[in-house]
């Protein structure tokens, strides 16, 4: 059993702040127990909750390298796992004409030929990694059983070479956005973590750690605001990171307060249809501006 | 709780988990027991999230597990130590209340659910005196013992609901300069807030009877099902509310689940021109098979809904799940009926922008009924015969949606008949449990003679419906 990383839950906020991501009481604890039970953490949630910005936070504030494999539609073992280098290898072969097959096949069967990607990296790396798998719901079906061949045992077999075995176990991270149901037996295997939306509290505190200027009533009722329009059932509701966006955009603007107009006017920045915005402009009450007539 | 009796309150909890439809596997209690040993007990919060981090799989089975978690690891036994002084009547109750509410104070507001439940749930002892105005001495006679304590009798006395326009005042008062935005920023608060309360007396109510009776019988009947699997026909407005939240998503993930699967019907026949051609590259030996592009059938469907009592809801929410799922296929034209059909394609498609007034609309904007509000399925049928026949062709889908309850009216089987016989493919989503099909004055069984009809009385099984029965 190889050192755990952190000491308790409170450590687990503590450093996770320090390295400019404030965790939830859920957060850190799933995090705590990722790390000593040594099971992978699939995040789920919407998007632009922070998903993959706790994989980032969590790889600086362990001093681990962050290894990113991202999913997309497609994506198979020699882009995920590792690939042999046809070309140098050809290289190699008709470079030294005159030598004897045998020598030749162990030659270019070794490690110098051997293109790792991100999977066989992280399991090879004897420093502390964190393993980000972005977007796990994004890939086939057969990229998930290789996943548990390799989540499972934290081993990968390479035909020619052996079995390589991790010399740390990393920490593995996955996220989904659930567009797709991943099947039961990754899900087995791994933690669960659901992260929504923060609280209104965390998220004011997110907003002003990111950006700093911005005065304490602002904070606040952007936050409101913002909480507001996630519960109207929008088609894309604002995240975090837009959240952020138009704290900068406010502060650029030097408004000192959020009313109707301020409001009225930067909506572009986190809603991004013209449905969400007519919506919300008439459940904040926004289009009293343009008809002063009614009530 | 001592160390000893934990594995047996873990695998109880689990136990509760299963019955409630979130499957728990027996790695997963090891898992959840290898969490509490390395957390220990100490933090309740942390209990919590280490047991859900480890026993569920799925986002929506958070609030099942909440309410569980609650009875099986309560907070305190016995009533709670609430902050200051309990209010003595209903009166202090309600302005200490307005106050809490329109701070935000979350302690205060857990010690009023509390304490309001304390001095107006219990019900069964009458003899019992001196708590507040708990108003049914008639109901239990002669000094029985406390039986329970009910959520219901302390929202009934407490009414947060009727308090809005008060915390409203007080909120204004704490910031008189706000604005219109100001003014339904606070409107929402408060009416969240107060949610919040009720949610807190319901738990608090829950977990001083399950004390009183017995955890399991409790979290048998008393936590409310997944959003997933709570009957059509018997789902409350707030239930509706939260299905109508899963559209979104659900349309997305059933679109995913299609289109993969075209995608592997695609693979298959050989395009052998194509393949010759490629050869040519590689001396004329086809080392690259090319595979015959299969154009994707984008199937026309046909919604046809009772929209009558309590299937209506039922036909709203598919409605408002095959729109969202429209880029599936080439045109969807959506029928509503009671006792005669009408269009209703552009109310359901003005629909996706306010979804919550769908029915409401479909009944006062379209023709749909001459008299009355009990279905007629024997003229609704013909009618649609009569008029639409020609949306019908060799392309189309149609998916009826009721419960053939005809009102001992004619069921009119000639006119499905000619539907089936039109159109390529008839499907019958029926939302009553299959036993009752026949029962009465339902003509289920006489439609299921003709066309598939299937039991769909929930979100799961309407979504394993829909990619089963779509053709790709």
């Amino acid at each position: 059993m190889q050192e755990p990383l952190f000491g308790s839950v409170d450590e687990v906020v503590e450093r996770l702040a320090g390295a400019g991501y404030l965790a939830s009481t859920a957060v850190a604890t799933t995090v705590f127990l990722a790390d000593r039970l040594g099971k992978p953490l699939l995040v789920e949630g919407p998007a632009g909750v922070g998903k993959t910005e706790l994989a980032r936070a969590l790889a600086s504030a362990t001093g681990s390298e962050l290894v990113r494999l991202q999913c997309y539609e497609g994506i198979d073992e020699s882009r995920a796992l590792y690939e042999w280098n046809h070309a140098k290898q050809l290289l190699r072969i008709t470079a030294a004409r005159d030598e004897q097959w045998q020598e030749t096949r162990d030659h270019v069967f070794s490690e110098e030929f051997l293109l790792p990607r991100p999977l066989l990296t992280a399991i090879r790396n004897p420093d502390p990694t964190v393993l980000l798998i972005d977007e796990t719901d994004k890939s086939d079906v057969e990229m998930e059983g290789l996943l548990l061949e390799v989540l499972g045992d934290f081993q990968v077999t390479v035909p020619e070479l052996g079995t390589i075995t991790a010399a740390r176990r990393p920490f593995v991270l996955l996220t989904s956005n659930a567009t797709r149901e991943l099947s039961e037996a990754l899900k087995r295997r791994c933690l669960f973590l659901h992260l929504d939306f923060p609280t209104p509290e965390l998220e004011r505190d997110i907003v002003t750690l990111q950006v700093p200027g911005l005065d304490a009533t602002l904070a606040d009722s952007l936050v409101c605001v913002v909480g507001a329009l996630r519960e109207l059932d929008l088609r894309k509701a604002p995240s975090i990171a837009e959240s952020i966006d138009w704290a900068r955009t406010l502060l650029a603007l030097g408004a000192d307060r959020l009313d109707e107009q301020v409001v009225q006017s930067s909506l572009g920045v986190i809603l991004k249809y013209q449905a969400d915005h007519r919506r919300a402009a008439a459940e904040l009450r926004l289009d009293r501006l343009l008809d002063p007539a009614s009530p | 709780m001592t160390t000893e009796a934990l594995p047996g309150r873990l695998v109880d909890f689990v136990g509760a988990l299963r019955e409630r439809g979130i499957p728990v596997g027996p790695g997963e209690t090891v898992d959840a027991a290898a969490a509490v040993d390395v957390l220990g007990l100490a933090d309740r919060d942390q209990l919590r999230e280490a047991l859900a981090s480890t026993v569920l799989r799925r986002s929506g089975q958070r609030g099942v597990f909440d309410a569980v978690f609650d009875l099986y690891f309560p907070v305190a036994v016995g009533s709670v130590e609430s902050a200051g002084e309990p209010p003595s009547d209903v009166f202090e109750l309600r302005d200490a209340l307005v106050a809490a509410l329109a701070e935000g104070d979350e302690a205060r507001l857990r010690a009023l659910a509390a304490s309001g439940v304390e001095a107006f749930g219990r019900y069964g002892n009458a003899g019992n005196g001196g708590s507040g105005g708990a108003g049914d001495t008639g109901a239990s006679g002669s000094g029985s013992r406390l039986s329970g304590w009910s959520a219901y009798q302390t929202l009934g006395e407490v009414r947060p609901e009727a308090l809005l326009a008060r915390v409203l005042a007080a909120m204004r008062t704490a910031r008189p300069e706000d604005g219109p935005l100001g003014e339904a920023l606070a409107e929402r608060q408060a009416r969240s807030r107060i949610a919040g309360f009720r949610e807190r007396v319901q738990a608090e109510a829950r977990r001083r009877t399950a004390e009183l009776r017995g955890r399991e019988r409790i979290a048998s009947h008393a936590v409310a099902p997944q959003t997933e699997l709570v009957t059509f026909t018997s789902a409350t407005s707030e239930q509706f509310t939260a299905m109508r939240r899963t559209v979104q998503p659900l349309s997305r993930k059933l679109a995913t689940r299609l289109s993969s699967r075209r995608k592997k019907a695609r693979r298959g026949q050989i395009d052998l021109r194509r393949t010759l051609r490629r050869s040519l590259g590689t001396g004329g030996v086809p080392m690259r098979p090319a595979l015959r592009n299969r154009r994707p059938g984008r199937p026309e469907l046909v919604v046809l809904c009772d929209m009558s009592g309590s299937v209506a809801g039922f036909a709203q929410f598919t409605l408002l799940l095959t729109q969202a799922l429209s880029d599936q296929f080439s045109k969807i034209r959506s029928f509503a009926f009671v006792g005669l059909t009408d269009e209703i394609t552009h109310l359901v498609s003005a629909g996706r922008d306010e979804p919550e007034g769908l029915a409401a609309r479909i009944l006062s904007q379209a023709r749909v009924t001459r008299w009355g509000m009990s279905s007629d399925y024997g003229e609704s049928l013909g009618s649609f015969v009569e008029g639409w026949e020609d949306v019908l062709g060799p392309r189309t889908s149609v998916l009826v949606l009721g419960d053939g309850r005809t009102n001992f009216g004619d069921p009119n089987l000639e006119a499905l008949r000619r539907i089936a016989d039109r159109a390529r493919h008839v499907y019958w989503l029926n939302p009553e449990a299959e036993r009752f099909w026949g029962t009465g004055d339902s003509a289920a069984l006489r439609y299921a003679e003709l066309v598939p009809m299937h039991e769909c009385r929930n979100i799961r099984q309407l979504s394993q419906l829909v990619t089963e029965l779509l053709p790709t």
